[in-house]
Protein backbone atom coordinates (compact mmCIF):
# COMPACT_ATOMS: atom_id res chain seq x y z
CA UNK A 1 0.00 0.00 0.00
CA UNK A 2 1.45 3.02 -0.78
CA UNK A 3 1.23 6.65 1.31
CA UNK A 4 -1.69 8.78 0.84
CA UNK A 5 -0.68 12.03 -0.34
CA UNK A 6 -3.79 14.14 0.61
CA UNK A 7 -2.07 13.38 4.84
CA UNK A 8 -0.35 16.59 3.89
CA UNK A 9 -2.10 19.22 5.69
CA UNK A 10 -4.01 16.77 8.21
CA UNK A 11 -4.67 17.72 11.67
CA UNK A 12 -5.64 15.55 15.03
CA UNK A 13 -7.26 17.51 17.38
CA UNK A 14 -6.28 17.25 21.03
CA UNK A 15 -8.25 14.08 22.52
CA UNK A 16 -6.71 12.73 25.68
CA UNK A 17 -5.15 13.89 28.53
CA UNK A 18 -1.50 12.96 29.57
CA UNK A 19 -1.07 13.29 33.75
CA UNK A 20 2.63 14.22 34.38
CA UNK A 21 3.71 11.95 37.05
CA UNK A 22 6.78 12.22 39.31
CA UNK A 23 7.22 8.44 39.11
CA UNK A 24 6.88 8.72 35.12
CA UNK A 25 9.89 11.66 35.04
CA UNK A 26 11.84 9.50 37.60
CA UNK A 27 11.77 6.26 35.21
CA UNK A 28 12.22 8.21 32.05
CA UNK A 29 15.00 10.03 33.72
CA UNK A 30 16.63 6.71 34.84
CA UNK A 31 15.85 5.10 31.49
CA UNK A 32 18.22 7.58 29.51
CA UNK A 33 20.98 7.74 32.37
CA UNK A 34 20.04 11.03 33.74
CA UNK A 35 21.26 11.86 37.11
CA UNK A 36 20.59 15.23 37.65
CA UNK A 37 19.00 15.85 41.26
CA UNK A 38 16.00 18.05 39.41
CA UNK A 39 14.34 15.06 38.15
CA UNK A 40 14.25 13.22 41.20
CA UNK A 41 14.10 15.22 44.63
CA UNK A 42 11.19 17.86 44.82
CA UNK A 43 13.80 20.16 46.98
CA UNK A 44 16.16 20.08 44.01
CA UNK A 45 13.53 21.28 41.73
CA UNK A 46 12.10 24.18 43.76
CA UNK A 47 15.52 25.34 44.82
CA UNK A 48 15.97 26.22 40.78
CA UNK A 49 12.50 27.59 40.72
CA UNK A 50 10.59 25.06 39.90
CA UNK A 51 7.10 24.04 40.68
CA UNK A 52 8.19 20.29 40.81
CA UNK A 53 10.25 17.48 39.45
CA UNK A 54 11.32 18.64 35.92
CA UNK A 55 10.64 16.89 33.15
CA UNK A 56 14.38 15.56 31.13
CA UNK A 57 14.47 17.35 27.94
CA UNK A 58 13.37 14.49 25.66
CA UNK A 59 9.89 13.92 28.03
CA UNK A 60 7.67 15.28 25.45
CA UNK A 61 8.41 12.45 23.15
CA UNK A 62 5.60 10.28 25.04
CA UNK A 63 2.98 12.58 24.49
CA UNK A 64 4.22 13.46 20.73
CA UNK A 65 4.36 9.69 19.73
CA UNK A 66 1.09 9.25 21.22
CA UNK A 67 -0.11 11.96 19.15
CA UNK A 68 1.75 10.30 15.98
CA UNK A 69 0.29 6.94 16.97
CA UNK A 70 -3.20 8.61 15.90
CA UNK A 71 -1.45 9.13 12.13
CA UNK A 72 0.27 5.82 11.90
CA UNK A 73 -3.01 3.79 13.04
CA UNK A 74 -5.12 5.86 10.72
CA UNK A 75 -6.38 3.29 8.15
CA UNK A 76 -6.55 5.90 5.60
CA UNK A 77 -2.76 6.84 5.87
CA UNK A 78 -1.51 3.66 4.49
CA UNK A 79 1.91 3.55 6.57
CA UNK A 80 3.12 0.39 7.94
CA UNK A 81 4.61 0.96 11.47
CA UNK A 82 7.32 -2.06 10.54
CA UNK A 83 8.99 -0.44 7.73
CA UNK A 84 9.05 3.53 9.60
CA UNK A 85 12.27 4.92 10.65
CA UNK A 86 12.99 7.59 12.55
CA UNK A 87 14.72 10.32 10.72
CA UNK A 88 14.89 13.25 12.89
CA UNK A 89 13.68 14.99 15.65
CA UNK A 90 13.48 18.29 17.47
CA UNK A 91 11.95 19.68 20.57
CA UNK A 92 11.44 23.17 21.62
CA UNK A 93 9.95 24.19 24.89
CA UNK A 94 8.24 26.99 25.31
CA UNK A 95 8.27 26.07 29.40
CA UNK A 96 9.55 23.03 30.80
CA UNK A 97 7.79 20.36 31.43
CA UNK A 98 6.81 19.37 35.52
CA UNK A 99 4.92 16.96 37.31
CA UNK A 100 1.83 17.85 37.97
CA UNK A 101 0.97 19.02 34.07
CA UNK A 102 -1.97 17.81 32.63
CA UNK A 103 -1.29 18.25 29.19
CA UNK A 104 -2.59 17.68 25.66
CA UNK A 105 -1.08 17.65 21.82
CA UNK A 106 -2.80 18.78 18.55
CA UNK A 107 -1.02 16.60 15.76
CA UNK A 108 -0.27 18.03 12.29
CA UNK A 109 1.17 16.81 9.35
CA UNK A 110 3.21 19.41 7.52
CA UNK A 111 4.75 17.47 4.96
CA UNK A 112 4.64 14.20 3.01
CA UNK A 113 7.29 13.32 0.34
CA UNK A 114 7.79 10.61 -2.28
CA UNK A 115 10.98 8.70 -1.54
CA UNK A 116 11.67 5.98 -3.64
CA UNK A 117 8.66 3.57 -2.81
CA UNK A 118 8.27 5.17 0.07
CA UNK A 119 7.72 8.14 2.00
CA UNK A 120 9.32 11.20 4.24
CA UNK A 121 6.51 12.38 6.88
CA UNK A 122 6.76 15.21 9.11
CA UNK A 123 4.81 15.82 11.99
CA UNK A 124 4.39 18.75 14.19
CA UNK A 125 2.59 17.99 18.07
CA UNK A 126 1.84 21.06 19.41
CA UNK A 127 1.84 20.67 23.48
CA UNK A 128 -0.24 22.40 25.41
CA UNK A 129 -0.66 21.94 29.45
CA UNK A 130 -4.39 22.55 30.29
CA UNK A 131 -4.97 25.17 32.89
CA UNK A 132 -6.42 24.19 36.40
CA UNK A 133 -9.98 25.37 35.68
CA UNK A 134 -10.05 23.24 32.52
CA UNK A 135 -7.86 19.99 33.92
CA UNK A 136 -10.85 20.21 36.82
CA UNK A 137 -13.72 20.15 34.51
CA UNK A 138 -12.22 17.07 32.27
CA UNK A 139 -10.58 15.08 29.01
CA UNK A 140 -13.77 16.83 27.06
CA UNK A 141 -12.61 20.26 27.50
CA UNK A 142 -8.89 19.32 26.30
CA UNK A 143 -9.43 20.84 22.83
CA UNK A 144 -11.36 23.97 23.76
CA UNK A 145 -10.41 25.20 27.36
CA UNK A 146 -7.63 27.49 29.05
CA UNK A 147 -4.42 26.27 28.37
CA UNK A 148 -0.59 27.36 28.25
CA UNK A 149 1.88 26.70 24.94
CA UNK A 150 4.60 24.35 26.58
CA UNK A 151 6.71 22.35 23.77
CA UNK A 152 6.56 22.52 19.90
CA UNK A 153 8.08 19.03 18.96
CA UNK A 154 8.51 18.63 15.23
CA UNK A 155 9.68 14.41 14.02
CA UNK A 156 10.32 13.52 10.27
CA UNK A 157 9.42 9.33 9.93
CA UNK A 158 10.74 7.79 6.60
CA UNK A 159 8.40 4.79 5.51
CA UNK A 160 10.65 1.88 3.15
CA UNK A 161 8.70 0.99 0.42
CA UNK A 162 8.99 -2.40 -0.42
CA UNK A 163 12.69 -4.15 -1.07
CA UNK A 164 14.07 -0.62 0.59
CA UNK B 1 22.56 17.37 51.17
CA UNK B 2 22.95 19.65 49.10
CA UNK B 3 24.44 20.42 45.95
CA UNK B 4 26.15 23.23 44.39
CA UNK B 5 25.24 24.26 40.60
CA UNK B 6 27.79 26.12 38.86
CA UNK B 7 25.98 27.73 36.01
CA UNK B 8 27.91 28.71 33.13
CA UNK B 9 27.21 32.24 31.85
CA UNK B 10 27.24 33.09 28.26
CA UNK B 11 29.56 36.24 28.39
CA UNK B 12 32.24 33.41 29.88
CA UNK B 13 31.85 31.66 27.22
CA UNK B 14 33.38 31.15 23.57
CA UNK B 15 32.42 29.60 20.51
CA UNK B 16 34.68 26.20 20.16
CA UNK B 17 35.18 26.04 23.75
CA UNK B 18 34.89 22.06 24.66
CA UNK B 19 31.95 21.42 27.57
CA UNK B 20 32.95 17.63 28.38
CA UNK B 21 32.55 14.31 26.93
CA UNK B 22 30.95 10.55 28.41
CA UNK B 23 30.90 7.34 27.65
CA UNK B 24 27.44 5.93 28.02
CA UNK B 25 27.19 2.11 27.93
CA UNK B 26 24.36 0.27 26.67
CA UNK B 27 22.71 -2.96 27.07
CA UNK B 28 19.96 -5.08 26.17
CA UNK B 29 17.92 -3.99 29.66
CA UNK B 30 18.53 -0.49 29.28
CA UNK B 31 16.42 -0.69 25.97
CA UNK B 32 14.05 -2.72 27.44
CA UNK B 33 13.61 0.02 30.01
CA UNK B 34 13.67 2.39 27.38
CA UNK B 35 10.45 0.96 25.32
CA UNK B 36 8.77 0.43 28.86
CA UNK B 37 9.35 4.58 29.57
CA UNK B 38 8.84 5.74 26.97
CA UNK B 39 5.53 3.56 25.62
CA UNK B 40 7.61 3.01 22.27
CA UNK B 41 7.32 -1.08 21.96
CA UNK B 42 8.48 -1.48 18.14
CA UNK B 43 10.48 -5.30 18.54
CA UNK B 44 13.13 -3.88 16.59
CA UNK B 45 14.58 -2.84 19.52
CA UNK B 46 14.54 -5.65 21.75
CA UNK B 47 13.69 -8.68 19.29
CA UNK B 48 16.59 -10.32 17.33
CA UNK B 49 14.91 -12.15 15.02
CA UNK B 50 12.11 -9.21 14.36
CA UNK B 51 15.29 -6.53 13.77
CA UNK B 52 16.98 -8.94 11.53
CA UNK B 53 13.45 -10.15 9.48
CA UNK B 54 13.39 -6.57 8.60
CA UNK B 55 17.06 -6.28 7.59
CA UNK B 56 18.52 -4.51 10.53
CA UNK B 57 22.39 -6.30 11.64
CA UNK B 58 20.36 -6.82 14.94
CA UNK B 59 18.89 -5.39 17.88
CA UNK B 60 19.51 -2.02 17.75
CA UNK B 61 19.09 1.15 20.28
CA UNK B 62 15.83 3.83 20.00
CA UNK B 63 17.15 6.97 17.86
CA UNK B 64 15.51 8.56 20.87
CA UNK B 65 17.73 6.33 23.66
CA UNK B 66 20.65 7.74 22.09
CA UNK B 67 18.96 11.34 21.82
CA UNK B 68 17.61 11.17 25.12
CA UNK B 69 20.74 9.75 27.15
CA UNK B 70 23.28 12.25 24.85
CA UNK B 71 21.70 15.72 26.33
CA UNK B 72 22.36 14.64 29.87
CA UNK B 73 25.97 16.15 29.24
CA UNK B 74 24.25 19.42 28.18
CA UNK B 75 21.99 19.28 31.25
CA UNK B 76 24.78 18.75 33.84
CA UNK B 77 26.74 21.26 32.10
CA UNK B 78 24.06 23.53 32.11
CA UNK B 79 23.00 22.95 36.11
CA UNK B 80 18.98 22.90 35.14
CA UNK B 81 17.37 20.07 32.86
CA UNK B 82 14.88 22.96 32.29
CA UNK B 83 17.76 24.96 30.70
CA UNK B 84 17.36 22.99 27.60
CA UNK B 85 14.91 25.12 25.47
CA UNK B 86 15.52 23.47 21.92
CA UNK B 87 16.73 20.16 20.98
CA UNK B 88 17.51 18.68 17.68
CA UNK B 89 18.90 15.56 15.55
CA UNK B 90 19.20 13.79 12.86
CA UNK B 91 19.27 10.19 13.04
CA UNK B 92 21.76 8.86 10.17
CA UNK B 93 23.47 5.37 11.47
CA UNK B 94 21.52 2.49 13.51
CA UNK B 95 23.29 1.77 17.41
CA UNK B 96 23.29 -2.10 17.28
CA UNK B 97 23.63 -3.40 20.95
CA UNK B 98 24.94 -6.68 21.31
CA UNK B 99 23.34 -9.39 23.47
CA UNK B 100 25.33 -9.48 26.27
CA UNK B 101 23.22 -10.85 28.76
CA UNK B 102 24.51 -12.64 31.80
CA UNK B 103 27.81 -10.74 31.79
CA UNK B 104 28.89 -7.11 32.80
CA UNK B 105 29.42 -6.42 29.42
CA UNK B 106 27.96 -3.49 27.77
CA UNK B 107 26.22 -4.27 24.21
CA UNK B 108 27.31 -1.35 22.86
CA UNK B 109 29.13 2.24 23.79
CA UNK B 110 28.45 5.87 23.27
CA UNK B 111 30.41 8.81 23.06
CA UNK B 112 29.38 11.90 23.55
CA UNK B 113 31.17 15.13 23.17
CA UNK B 114 30.04 18.86 23.20
CA UNK B 115 31.15 22.00 21.85
CA UNK B 116 30.19 25.60 21.97
CA UNK B 117 28.58 26.09 17.96
CA UNK B 118 27.12 29.39 18.83
CA UNK B 119 26.33 32.64 21.62
CA UNK B 120 23.80 34.91 21.17
CA UNK B 121 24.13 37.47 24.32
CA UNK B 122 21.03 39.26 23.25
CA UNK B 123 19.02 35.86 23.81
CA UNK B 124 20.56 34.99 26.66
CA UNK B 125 21.50 31.66 25.44
CA UNK B 126 24.73 29.10 23.88
CA UNK B 127 24.19 26.23 21.18
CA UNK B 128 25.66 23.57 22.39
CA UNK B 129 26.53 21.10 19.09
CA UNK B 130 26.94 17.39 20.39
CA UNK B 131 29.13 14.66 18.28
CA UNK B 132 27.64 11.20 19.32
CA UNK B 133 29.89 8.11 17.86
CA UNK B 134 28.94 4.58 18.28
CA UNK B 135 31.53 1.70 16.95
CA UNK B 136 33.32 4.65 15.59
CA UNK B 137 30.44 6.18 13.60
CA UNK B 138 28.62 9.24 14.04
CA UNK B 139 24.95 8.38 14.84
CA UNK B 140 23.60 11.29 15.00
CA UNK B 141 24.36 14.37 13.10
CA UNK B 142 23.07 17.85 13.64
CA UNK B 143 22.89 17.15 17.37
CA UNK B 144 22.38 20.69 18.70
CA UNK B 145 21.18 22.26 21.72
CA UNK B 146 20.10 26.01 22.56
CA UNK B 147 21.05 26.50 26.63
CA UNK B 148 19.03 29.23 28.00
CA UNK B 149 21.68 30.78 30.28
CA UNK B 150 22.32 33.87 32.79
Amino acid sequence: MTINPDLQGRSYPAHEVYDVGREKIREFARAVKATHPAHFEVEAATALGHRDLVAPPTFAIIVAQRADAQLIEDPASGIDFSRVVHADQRFIHHRPIVAGDRLVAELHVDGVRAMGGGAMITTRAEIFALAAETASAGAGDAATGAREAVATTTSSILVRGEGQ
Amino acid sequence: MSTEYFAPKVAELTVGQDIGSRSIDVTRTDLVKYAGASGDFNPIHWNEAFATGVGLPGVIAHGMFTMGSAVQLVSDWAGDPAAVVDFQTRFTKPVPVADTTGTADAGAVIEVSGAIGALDADAGTARVDLTVVSAGQKVLMKAQAVVRLA
